[in-house]
């Protein structure tokens, strides 16, 4: 680990305000002009439990959020019982010598005990004692020599100008912490380079909305579910003011029926979930592809099965995606591998689905969508692409063909509203005017041909949609020995690993990574792998999923994987094990 | 007067499929007779419609019509009126559809007072699935799926269902009687907020019990017989009246009525930038959006 870069992390019980006290900490880090990484690992309860959340900052650009903590703060005994062996020589474990004791047989050799009575601290500012996070925060502060105006502006931007005394007592209690590493040693001196240029920092679940705003978006449906909900939270308090309609609805059946209804009229919508809602949307999201709908469906995964690990990373719904609805209908699969990513693609989701006129998911996961990254400023700029629409002002002769037969597949929309070219939309199968096969004439020889047609006119709209998903992309240096090959939020970690084996080991491999995934770019994936000595694959879910893919697309199997399925997200050092074992 | 638009203006080319006497025509022709008394221009009505035999009903129409997936219509219809509550959106369909597999959704929608209009055609029975039992079969009545002792459960009381979830407009329509239902759908769409319409719409092929005679014997009109539906007490009890409490009297009518609530769309803050599908896309001032993340 690299002596100049934060590696912070604060543990205690669900209550005690680690995540709080953690995302001010990231923020004082985005602040002082660090690339910031964080990382929450949580349970599934509101008080008690086991929590910890680690912020890695640094001046160079990181990809995880690390390993070792190079401060590690205690605020109950369970934190310090599990990590007191991880802080390396160097560092320094924070703790609250009223609750808390250490084992020094179990610290390592080098690693600094500051034991400071937080609760008595913090009780000389506010009788509750409420600041104790904000001391320990301070000795961070202090530990790490950044600078105290970033403490006081991060706090600012927290509680705003509406509560000043809020701010006054935090930046006090703060202060207390800071002081008391002064009288126990000072700071850990490592020299690390502090910037004013504030970077910005975010969740990938907030890119996705901020890529959904730029986006044109105007109607959101959501139910809350981890690790989506964040979503749900910033679009309700952020949307309206936009002109964006939020709403929190009664399942995952109505969002997605709803997202439908709203997508029909013309309107940017959207719908974010988890694997469990996006069970329940299944049916609906089949209808869209159907009645040729645009939408956009945020698939922000967890731990499957069932309810699983609600608050644990996994990559396990690719099946489900892929799958999700009976029969045959054109979808389009995006899946960022970093913060940037959400947004960027999210905002291209939108485009597509109207171009498409059909849904298109934007798969993440815990791991990618709540954790705070630092990333450039998003360009809202973004090219809105509203596809083919029927001119307005009435139908010159006959009927309206909402579904012409096209060429591409695609054909012009009408919304309601629009006078002249009245038709009814039908999940049943339909002629080019909208009208029902499916009743009384399903059977009949020449609707036997109908149906063949429209549903090769609908599918058909893939081959167009292929061109525009974003292609397969080959990472690192171009003659490798080894070739990593995985899909979303595994793109830090692996590019971390890449770096580290080439360093260390002087090893060449790269990595051809995957930002859409359905409709499968099979041929440029293959011709990139024919290229290729040996690949490795690396995915978080039992049966690799994403492999089945690329073997069904390409009849490519993968010489080696690494899949991991505990819930946690991979780290770099990890896959750089993994890569020395399979080069040896 | 020669009205804008007349009733064949609203008629679509294709016939309905329905099996004649199928009490659903005349609900159709109510839909029309109503929409042709309002003079709405067929292009700012939407139907929604689920699936079943009533949810064909959209594409005999000459307006907009989205035809969606069993028990999801109103689901699909709220997000339609949210995303555009400038259109006029009416739903149609079943028993089996709005108060079985659609129940949630018919429930929620009443609670927010959306601004839709929900003709119910209530058979007392999947028609469309070839004669089972539906959430308003009787007790007692056997069906395709209850063939042994009948159907074992109590049926669902939509009026009182809707009176208690907050349904600002509660009427109950029969087919055998199409100018009082053109009546109750008229109001009912004029009505700004809520609209349930339980229209009682013999299945004359697989319900042989609650046949047009079945209801000609206990029907009456609940206001010819003083029902104030500005109160809401005695608009429970009336709802009360039929399928809980006796078989024998059939009450008709309006129920309830307010007009004093606000919808959701009254109170939807997103409005204040306009309607949904006319605002220009794309972010006015990005700084303000971005500086909390700074
Ligand atoms: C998810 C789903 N389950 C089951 C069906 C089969 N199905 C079609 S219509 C229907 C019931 C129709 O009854 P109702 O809504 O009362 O309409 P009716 O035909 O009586 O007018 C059922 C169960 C379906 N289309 N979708
Ligand atoms: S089966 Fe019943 S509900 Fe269906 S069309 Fe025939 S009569 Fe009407
Ligand atoms: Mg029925």
């Amino acid at each position: 680990m690299s002596p100049h870069e934060i590696v912070f992390r604060v543990g205690g019980a669900a209550g005690d305000g680690v995540s709080s006290t953690a995302e001010s900490f990231a923020k004082m880090c985005a602040r002082s002009g660090l690339h910031v990484w964080t990382y929450s690992s949580y349970q599934s309860v509101i008080r008690g439990g086991h929590v910890w959340t680690q912020v890695r900052g640094s001046p160079e650009p990181v990809l995880s959020h690390g390993t070792e903590p190079n401060v590690l703060v205690c605020l109950n005994q369970q934190t310090m019982d599990v990590h007191q062996g991880e802080v390396p020589e160097g560092g320094a474990v924070v703790y609250d010598s009223d609750l808390v004791k250490p084992d020094p047989a179990k610290v390592r050799k080098g690693a600094r005990l500051l034991g400071l009575p937080l609760r008595k601290l913090a009780q000389t500012i506010t009788p509750n004692g409420i600041v104790r996070n904000t001391v320990a925060l301070g000795a961070a502060v202090r530990l790490y020599d950044m600078d105290f105006a970033q403490v006081e502006a991060a706090f600012k931007d927290i509680w705003g100008d509406k509560k000043p005394e809020v701010v006054e007592q935090n930046v006090r209690a703060a202060k207390l912490g800071a002081g008391e590493v002064e009288k126990a040693g000072g700071s850990l001196r490592f020299g690390i380079p502090f910037s004013h240029e504030p970077r910005y920092l975010m969740t990938g679940n907030e890119a996705v909305a901020l890529g959904a705003l730029a986006a044109g978006v105007r109607f959101h449906a959501q139910y809350p579910m981890t690790p989506a909900s964040s979503i749900l939270h910033w679009m309700a308090a952020h949307g309206p003011a936009h002109g964006v309609v939020v709403k929190q609805v009664e399942d995952e059946l109505a969002a997605m029926n709803m997202a439908v209804g709203a997508g029909h009229t013309g309107v940017r919508s959207m719908v974010a979930t988890s694997g469990g809602g996006f069970s329940l949307m299944v049916e609906a999201i089949g209808q869209a592809g159907m009645t040729e709908t645009p939408l956009v469906a945020v698939l922000v995964q967890r731990g499957g099965p069932s309810t699983g690990l609600p608050t644990k990373t996994e990559q396990g719904d690719l099946n489900l995606a892929l799958g999700a609805g009976q029969g045959d209908w054109p979808r389009g699969i995006l899946a960022p591998r970093n913060t940037k990513e959400c947004f960027d693609l999210t905002a291209k989701a939108f485009n597509l689905a109207e171009i498409y006129q059909t849904p298109i998911l934007v798969m993440s996961d815990l791991y990618l969508g709540e954790g705070f990254r630092t990333v450039d400023r998003p360009d809202f700029n973004v090219p809105i692409v509203r596809g083919m629409v029927a001119a307005d002002g009435g139908v010159a002769a006959g009927r309206y063909q909402r579904y012409a037969y096209t060429d591409s597949g695609v054909s012009p929309r009408a919304f309601p509203g629009m006078k002249g070219y009245q038709y009814t939309a039908a999940t049943d199968e339909h002629m080019e005017n909208g009208d029902l096969i499916s009743d009384v004439l399903a059977g009949l020889p020449e609707f036997v041909e109908e149906r063949r047609k429209m549903h090769e006119k609908r599918m058909r709209k893939l081959e167009g949609l292929r061109k525009d998903m974003p292609p397969p992309e080959l990472w690192g240096s171009p003659n490798a020995d080894l070739t990593l090959l995985h899909w979303g939020s595994t793109w830090g970690p692996a590019h971390e690993a890449i770096l580290q084996v080439e360093e260390k080991q002087g090893l060449h491999v790269n990595s051809l990574e995957f930002p859409s995934l359905f409709p499968f770019h099979a041929e440029e994936t293959l011709r990139i792998l024919k290229e290729v000595k040996r690949t490795l694959a690396i995915e978080a879910n039992y049966t690799g999923q994403f492999s089945r893919l690329l073997r069904a697309e390409t009849g490519y199997k993968p010489d080696f994987s690494f899949l991991k399925y505990d819930g946690e997200p991979f780290t770099g050092r990890e896959i750089a094990e993994r890569i020395l074992e399979v080069v040896a | 007067m020669k009205l804008a638009f007349e009733l064949e203006t609203y008629k679509s080319e294709i016939k309905p499929t329905w099996c004649p006497g199928c009490g659903d025509y005349a609900v159709l022709n109510a839909l029309q007779h109503a929409l042709t008394e309002l003079q709405l221009e067929p292009w700012n009505v939407l139907i929604v419609s689920g699936i079943g035999c009533s949810s064909n009903l959209p594409h005999f129409l000459s307006t907009y019509g989205f035809h969606a997936i069993h028990g999801r219509a109103v689901a699909v219809a709220e997000g339609a009126e949210l995303a555009n509550p400038d259109l006029h959106v009416i739903v149609t369909g079943g028993d089996g559809d709005g108060y079985g597999i659609g129940l949630g959704h018919f429930i929620h929608a009443m609670r927010r007072n959306l601004d839709l209009t929900y003709i119910v055609m209530n058979n007392e029975i999947y028609g469309l699935t070839t004669g089972q039992a539906s959430p308003t079969s009787e007790m007692g009545m056997k069906t395709k799926s209850t063939p042994i002792v009948g159907v074992i459960e109590n049926p669902i009381d939509p009026i009182a269902l809707a009176l208690s979830a907050g349904a600002t407009y509660v009427a109950r329509a029969f087919s055998g009687d199409v100018k009082q239902m053109s009546e109750l759908v008229a109001r009912g769409i004029e009505h700004h907020g809520f609209s349930l319409i339980d229209a009682l719409s013999p299945c004359v092929t697989y319900n042989k019990i609650n046949t047009y005679d079945f209801f000609r014997k206990r029907v009456y009109d609940l206001n010819k017989e003083g029902h104030d539906p500005g109160d809401l007490k005695a608009a429970f009890l009336k709802a009360l009246e039929w399928p809980v409490m006796q078989r024998d009297r059939i009450p008709l009518g309006l129920f309830y009525r307010n007009d004093k609530l606000p919808t959701y769309e009254d109170l939807e803050p997103a409005y204040k930038k306009g309607n949904p599908v006319t605002q220009r896309l794309g972010v006015e001032d990005a700084d303000e959006i971005l500086n909390e993340f700074l």
